[in-house]
Order: C-alpha cells, then sequence, then structure tokens
C-alpha cells in the first residue's frame, strides 16, 4: 500500500492521550480528596470541594473513554487486562462510587457530613492506590493464553506494585495540592504551599524509586532504556525530570501561583513518556502488542472521523467550561 | 464448561444487579433533562418566575440523580473487561466502537455542561445557560442513541461477518446501527424514560396538592406532569406493541417465553393472562386464557398457527417463569398509566384538576411505577435473549472471562452492600428534597456564589459570612 496510516499505533496513542487526561484531571479532584483529612472542616474544605465540584464529571468521563476506548479499540487486551486486574478494577469502581456521590450528599446531609468527608477522602485514597496498583502489575506483566488471561487472582499484589500504587497517592496528593494553590487564598493556600513542599520531595524519590526498579522487571525494559545509541534520547527524560523538579522548587519558594502545579503536571507528563517509552509497543506486556490487540481495520475506520472531529471539539468546550469557572473559588472568590 | 457454570451464574447477577440500579438513573435523568430544558425555556420565552422556581427546584433532583448515574456507570463500562472478556474479545469490533462514538458524542457533552448548568447561572448569563441545558438534555437523548444501538445489535445483529479469530467483523455500519430492534427499542425506552420522570414529577404535585391545594408550583408541575403522561402513555402502548412484533419477527423464542406458550398453536393460540410456566413439565399451570387472542394480537387473525416452545431445542430456552411474569408486570404498569392519563384528561375537562383528592392519591401512588415499569421490561428483554449474549450467535457461557466463583461472588457482595448505603443514602435525599414543597425565589444548587447570602444555604461557610455582617 503506498499510504498506510498505522491506525493501531494511532489509537493507542489516542488511548495513551485519554489516559493522561484522565490522570491529570481526576488527579488533581482525586489528590484533593487524599489531602481531605488535613484540611480543616469548614471553610476551607467547602472552598477546595467548590474548587472541583463543577468539573469532577467531566474529568472522569476521560475514565469512561479510557475504558471504552480499550474495548473500542483493542477488545483484546481490554479483556485480558481487566480480567487480570480483577480486584483492583473492582476496589476502584467502588471506591469511586464513594467519592463520587460524596460532592452532592455533603452538601445535602450537613448532618453526616463528616461521614460524607470520610467517604470521599477514603474513595479518594482508596481509587489512586488502586489504580497505582493496577499500573505496577500491568508493567510487570500479564499472564496470556489462548487469547485469555492465564494467571492467578493475586497475581497483582506484588512489591512492586504496591510502590507504584504508593507513588501514585504522592503523585495525585501533589496535583491536588498545586491545584489549589492556584485556586485558593489565604489560609488555605498557604496550608498548600507546606504539603506541596512535602510531597514534592515524596513524589520525587518514588519516581526514582520506580524509574530504578522498571528497568529490572524485564530486560526488555533494560535494552530499551540503556542500549547504544537510544540512551541518548532516553537519557534526556530523567534530565528534564531534574529541571522540572528544581522550577518546582524554586516557584514554591517564591510563592508563584501557577508554575508548581505547571511543573507538576509537567512531571506527570515526563512519567507518562517514560512508561510509553517502557512498554512501546506493547499493550499487555510482554506477549501481546498494539497490533496484536487492534480489533479489525473496519473497527478502526469508523471511529476515525469521530476521534478526529470529537476529541478537539471535546477540548475545546472542556476549555470553556474550565474558563467559566477559571480564578480563586471560595467565599471571596467571586467579586 | 460446567464447572464454572456457577460463577458464570455470579457474574450473570452481577451484571444484572450493576446495570438495573444503573438503569434507574438515565432513565429518570433523560426524561428530566428535557423537563428540565422545557422549564427553562418556558421562563426565558414568558418571564414567569414560576417556571424558574420549577427549574430551580428540579434542578437540585437532577443534580443528585446525575451523580450517581455517572458513578454507576462508569462501573459498566469495566465490567464488561472483568467479568465478560471473551465477549469483549469478540464482540467488541461491533460493540465497541458504537460505545466509543457515545462516550465521544454524549458523555462529554453532558459531563462538560452540567457544571455549567448546575452552579453557571451567575457566571454565564442566561441564554448561554439555557444552551448548556439544552447541551445537557441533548447528550442524555444521544447517550440513549448510542447505547441502545449497541444493546438492540446484541439482540438483533446484522452487519458483519466473523473473522479467523472468532471476532464479529463490521461489514455495514448502517446495518450494524440501525439493527431491525433498534428503532423499536428507541421509542420504545425513551418513550418510557418520558413516562418515569413525568409519573415522579407527577407525584410530587400530587403530595403537595393534597397538603397545599392552592401551591402555584405545585398546581404546574401537576398539571404538566398529567398532560405529558396522557399524550405518552398511549403512544407507549402503541410503541410496545410494535416492539413486540419485531420481536415476534426476529427473537420468536422470546415471545413464546413472554406468552408462556409452551405448546404450538396450529389454530390460533390462547393469550395466557396469568399462570404459572413449568418449565420443567413444559407447561403452563393454572393459566386463565382468552382463547385465539394471543394470534389476533401477534398475527392480527383468530386462527393464524403460532408456534411454542415445544418447536425448538430446550437448550435454546431462556428462563421462561421470569420473562414471562416480568413481561405481564410491565404491561400492568402500562394499563394503570393509562387509566392515570383517563383520568386526568377527565380531570382536566372537568377543571376538577387541582381539587380531586381521589386523583392525586392515585398519582401519588403512582410515582414508581415507571422505575417498575421500566426494569420489568429491561428484564422481559434481556432475560429472554438467554441463553445468548449475542442472540443466536454467541452463547452466555462462551462470553465470560476465566472467573473463579470466589472472586465473582466477593465482589458481587461488595456491590450489593456498597450500592445498597450510597444508593440508598442517594434515594432518601432525593426523597427529602421533594418533601419540600416548592416555593417563590427557589435556591438551586449554586454553592459558595453570592445569591446565596439572600437565602437559605446549606453551606456552614456562607452560613458563618451571613453571621459576621456578609462581607460580600
Amino acid at each position: 500500500m503506498p499510504f498506510t496510516l498505522d491506525l493501531p499505533v494511532f489509537f493507542a496513542f489516542i488511548i495513551a492521550f485519554a489516559i493522561y487526561a484522565y490522570v491529570v484531571m481526576d488527579g488533581f479532584d482525586l489528590g484533593i480528596g487524599i489531602l481531605f483529612p488535613m484540611i480543616p472542616a469548614g471553610r476551607e474544605r467547602d472552598s477546595a470541594m467548590n474548587s472541583i465540584a463543577p468539573v469532577w464529571d467531566g474529568n472522569e468521563t476521560w475514565l469512561v473513554l479510557g475504558g471504552g476506548g480499550l474495548l473500542a479499540a483493542f477488545p483484546l487486551a481490554y479483556g485480558v487486562i481487566f480480567s487480570a486486574l480483577y480486584a483492583p478494577i473492582i476496589a476502584m469502581l467502588l471506591a469511586l462510587v464513594f467519592r463520587g456521590v460524596a460532592f452532592e450528599f455533603r452538601w445535602r446531609d450537613p448532618a453526616h457530613r463528616a461521614y460524607w468527608d470520610v467517604a470521599f477522602n477514603l474513595g479518594s485514597v482508596v481509587a489512586t492506590l488502586a489504580q497505582g496498583i493496577a499500573l505496577g502489575a500491568l508493567l510487570q506483566g500479564i499472564a496470556v493464553q489462548d487469547r485469555g488471561y492465564a494467571g492467578g487472582w493475586f497475581d497483582w499484589l506484588t512489591p512492586f506494585s504496591l510502590l507504584v500504587g504508593v507513588s501514585l497517592v504522592f503523585g495525585y496528593g501533589l496535583l491536588g495540592a498545586t491545584w489549589l494553590i492556584m485556586k485558593s487564598e489565604g489560609s488555605l493556600q498557604e496550608r498548600c504551599y507546606r504539603f506541596a513542599f512535602g510531597l514534592g520531595i515524596a513524589v520525587i524519590l518514588a519516581m526514582a524509586a520506580v524509574s530504578a526498579w522498571t528497568p529490572f522487571l524485564r530486560d526488555a525494559y533494560w535494552l530499551r532504556w540503556f542500549a547504544w545509541p537510544q540512551v541518548l534520547f532516553t537519557a534526556q527524560v530523567p534530565l528534564l525530570v531534574v529541571i522540572a523538579s528544581a522550577t518546582f522548587f524554586v516557584s514554591l519558594q517564591r510563592q508563584h501561583h501557577y508554575t508548581p502545579f505547571l511543573m507538576t503536571l509537567a512531571l506527570f507528563t515526563l512519567g507518562l513518556a517514560g512508561l510509553g517509552i517502557s512498554l512501546y509497543p506493547y499493550v499487555v506486556p510482554p506477549v501481546i502488542s498494539i497490533w496484536d490487540a487492534a480489533a479489525p481495520h473496519v473497527s478502526l475506520m469508523f471511529m476515525l472521523p469521530g476521534v478526529l472531529v470529537m476529541v478537539p471539539i471535546i477540548l475545546a468546550y472542556t476549555a470553556y467550561s474550565y474558563w467559566v469557572f477559571r480564578g480563586k473559588t471560595g467565599h471571596e472568590g467571586y467579586h | 464448561m460446567f464447572e464454572s457454570f456457577d460463577a458464570i451464574l455470579l457474574a450473570r447477577a452481577q451484571f444484572a444487579f450493576t446495570v438495573s440500579f444503573h438503569f434507574i438513573f438515565p432513565s429518570f435523568s433523560i426524561g428530566l433533562a428535557s423537563y428540565l430544558a422545557v422549564l427553562e425555556g418556558l421562563w426565558l420565552w414568558t418571564g414567569r418566575q414560576i417556571y424558574l422556581d420549577l427549574f430551580k427546584y428540579w434542578l437540585k433532583i437532577f443534580a443528585l440523580a446525575f451523580g450517581m448515574g455517572v458513578v454507576s456507570g462508569i462501573v459498566m463500562a469495566y465490567q464488561f473487561g472483568t467479568n465478560w472478556a471473551a465477549f469483549s474479545d469478540k464482540a467488541g469490533p461491533v460493540i465497541g466502537p458504537l460505545m466509543a462514538y457515545e462516550v465521544l458524542t454524549a458523555f462529554f457533552l453532558e459531563a462538560g455542561f452540567l457544571g455549567v448548568m448546575l452552579f453557571g447561572m451567575n457566571r454565564v448569563g442566561r441564554t448561554l445557560h439555557f444552551v448548556a441545558t439544552l447541551a445537557v438534555a441533548i447528550g442524555t437523548f444521544i447517550s440513549a442513541f448510542w447505547i441502545l444501538s449497541a444493546n438492540s445489535w446484541m439482540h438483533t445483529p446484522a452487519g458483519f461477518a466473523m473473522n479467523a479469530a472468532g471476532q464479529f467483523v463490521p461489514v455495514d455500519w448502517l446495518a450494524v446501527i440501525f439493527n431491525p430492534s433498534f428503532p423499536y427499542r428507541l421509542v420504545h425506552t425513551v418513550f418510557g424514560a418520558y413516562l418515569t420522570t413525568a409519573l415522579v414529577v407527577g407525584a410530587v404535585g400530587a403530595w403537595h396538592l393534597l397538603r397545599e391545594r392552592t401551591n402555584d408550583g405545585a398546581r404546574v408541575m401537576f398539571s404538566m406532569a398529567m398532560g405529558m403522561i396522557t399524550v405518552v402513555a398511549p403512544l407507549q402502548i402503541f410503541a410496545g406493541d410494535q416492539h413486540g412484533l419485531n420481536t415476534l419477527e426476529h427473537q420468536p423464542v422470546k415471545v413464546m417465553a413472554m406468552e408462556g406458550h409452551f405448546q404450538s398453536y396450529p389454530d390460533g393460540a390462547p393469550l395466557i393472562l396469568f399462570g404459572w410456566p413449568d418449565r420443567a413439565q413444559a407447561k403452563t399451570l393454572y393459566a386463565v386464557e382468552i382463547p385465539k387472542a394471543s394470534s389476533l394480537i401477534l398475527k392480527h387473525s383468530w386462527d393464524a398457527p403460532l408456534k411454542g416452545l415445544d418447536s425448538v431445542d430446550r437448550k435454546e430456552w431462556p428462563p421462561v417463569a421470569i420473562v414471562f411474569w416480568a413481561f405481564r408486570i410491565m404491561v400492568g404498569m402500562g394499563m394503570l398509566m393509562l387509566a392515570l392519563a383517563a383520568l386526568s384528561l377527565l380531570a382536566r375537562v372537568r377543571h376538577r384538576l387541582y381539587d380531586w383528592p381521589l386523583l392525586h392519591r392515585f398519582a401519588l401512588v403512582m410515582g414508581p411505577a415507571g422505575f417498575v415499569a421500566v426494569i420489568a421490561g429491561w428484564v422481559t428483554t434481556e432475560v429472554g435473549r438467554q441463553p445468548y449474549t449475542v442472540h443466536g450467535l454467541l452463547r452466555t457461557a462462551d462470553s465470560a472471562s476465566r472467573l473463579d466463583a470466589p472472586a465473582v461472588a466477593a465482589s458481587l457482595l461488595a456491590f450489593i452492600v456498597v450500592y445498597f448505603i450510597v444508593f440508598g443514602a442517594g434515594v432518601f435525599y432525593i426523597l427529602k428534597l421533594m418533601s419540600h414543597p416548592p416555593h417563590r425565589g427557589e435556591q438551586g444548587p449554586n454553592r459558595g456564589e453570592p445569591v446565596r447570602a439572600a437565602g437559605i444555604t446549606p453551606s456552614p461557610a456562607v452560613a458563618e459570612k451571613i453571621a459576621m455582617g456578609g462581607e460580600a
């Protein structure tokens, strides 16, 4: 064929983008849930909640696109991954139910607000842990036989997957803290500068630990990162992480409002890039590549116009709804 | 496959439980989103305060129902993978893209504009706010379009071929999307959603009319709801009949189970009103029947022959008793809705719509009837498709992941406990909101906004502010 757009690769990037969009957007609202016990009840909590109430369900829609898109574009991978990660996925779903309803319920039932705040916090922590554990388990590799999952029910539970789970809790916590630095003022903002400092250190240590461990999981990862000459390319990732981290701490020191959040986004972007470098071209390591798992050409072709037209439109009105609720929130935020 | 029978049964129970719970919320929010758009449109058009009050009254309820629909829907997007991996692998190339289009065209539209609709009235102005309300209402309809297309394809698959890996491969997308049962199912389900909402709105109106006959808000909502039911209930019965004829053409075994026809009737089948379908004896016991009426309904002729379950292998039978009874519950609810429609029309003609307590009591008890009918109808059609996931082509037993019964049982239990707590609380909060009569100057769900300072507030932050003399 003279013209070949490699559709499976294109859709792999689309789904990676959906996951990225999910992680950074639901990441900051899950992060606020993670930080909730450390934010005093009353005015500060309410304004933290106000800063995410209008956008949280749009954020979670990216999770549905990630899952639904995987079913549509890589049906084999969808089935294998989610039956392998049965327990963490179910835990994540149930946790998201709890925290999702807490947004409305805490306002509707002031007498039991403390309970719904606990539900919001625990739901956020458990959902984040489960997502991190699922990611770690995927990186380790999944046993496959006859187009189905062939491992046991607890294969996902390892020291590495737990490390990734805890790392993600720090990561989302940092996103939440820096989001609130951007959206709040006064005592809440000061508190979040302190959170961001501690969490920033934790996140960098966690990134270092996960990055150091990953090449030892599989030879393929080792070669991908350290083989000559591509090490010249892959070495840019840790270099950029160092630059972003330095900028992050300087901006905290100088009490910038936006830079800490933007640098946290940069760290997440680099983390995802590193993940892509390790995994590509496998969607279920070590055996199922994106071409093995891809839906038939006709299915992908059918979705192509939808993706090309709708994703930019979605991004446009998502940006619009963030724009509508721009600026500081809370009791002083509307004048 | 026999050793995994229990695990599959548990997985089916889990799917049935989570999808039934989920379905309650969209079947309410599809209709309510449209109702809100109508109310806001009427307010903009007439400028009458009462429409804005009702809009804000129902908006608070919508926010709760929509949130629960979102979180219970995320569960559905992943459950195909956890429990039904083989189905996902084989049917994913066909139904996956339909669901992807649902997310791309509907979910983001709803979620993106919901924030503006709930909290943005003071930020974007009236016209843009109305656009947001319309976007949410249209989004709920587009969502129904795609998901029912995917669901209908599982009942009446069309436009596909099979590949070497055993996957369904789409050949003709128009045939896939507009598969034979889709138009009927779409109309029947959307009417069902409208009726469900109208019955709830009518019951809330009736409740407040019984307590305070002069409440203007209660009068307007009761009148609008009864008007809607009067129009839609007869249409729905017609649509349901057409859907039934379509099912007879494409899934005759399902109709045999609905009718309780174990035997074939070469010269006119009876309409069995009640009875107990006994699968073991292949007979409907204690049948109360009208001779030849079933042939009249299904074939439009007294003497038309109708085949029964004896004409197919037992392995092709769905669970007959469930389908038979679920169908009767749905039809019974439909008949009661028609009765309510007729009575309310009579009351309207006689100008007694607001002062006929008997009608209000009837409308009140009919409040949940839409949910009952929708779930019963859903059970009829989905259980009637068994023992297949893709009708005639992919058996349920061959659709599941390699499941372990304890894992499925544990997660099923967790779903039941969590849903019971969370959605129990949610329904309680919705009922609490409904128990307050609508009043002038109704507050919306905007929190932390200046408008709060003048009215009742759920937020201690703002309450503090008022106590401190209002810094705003």
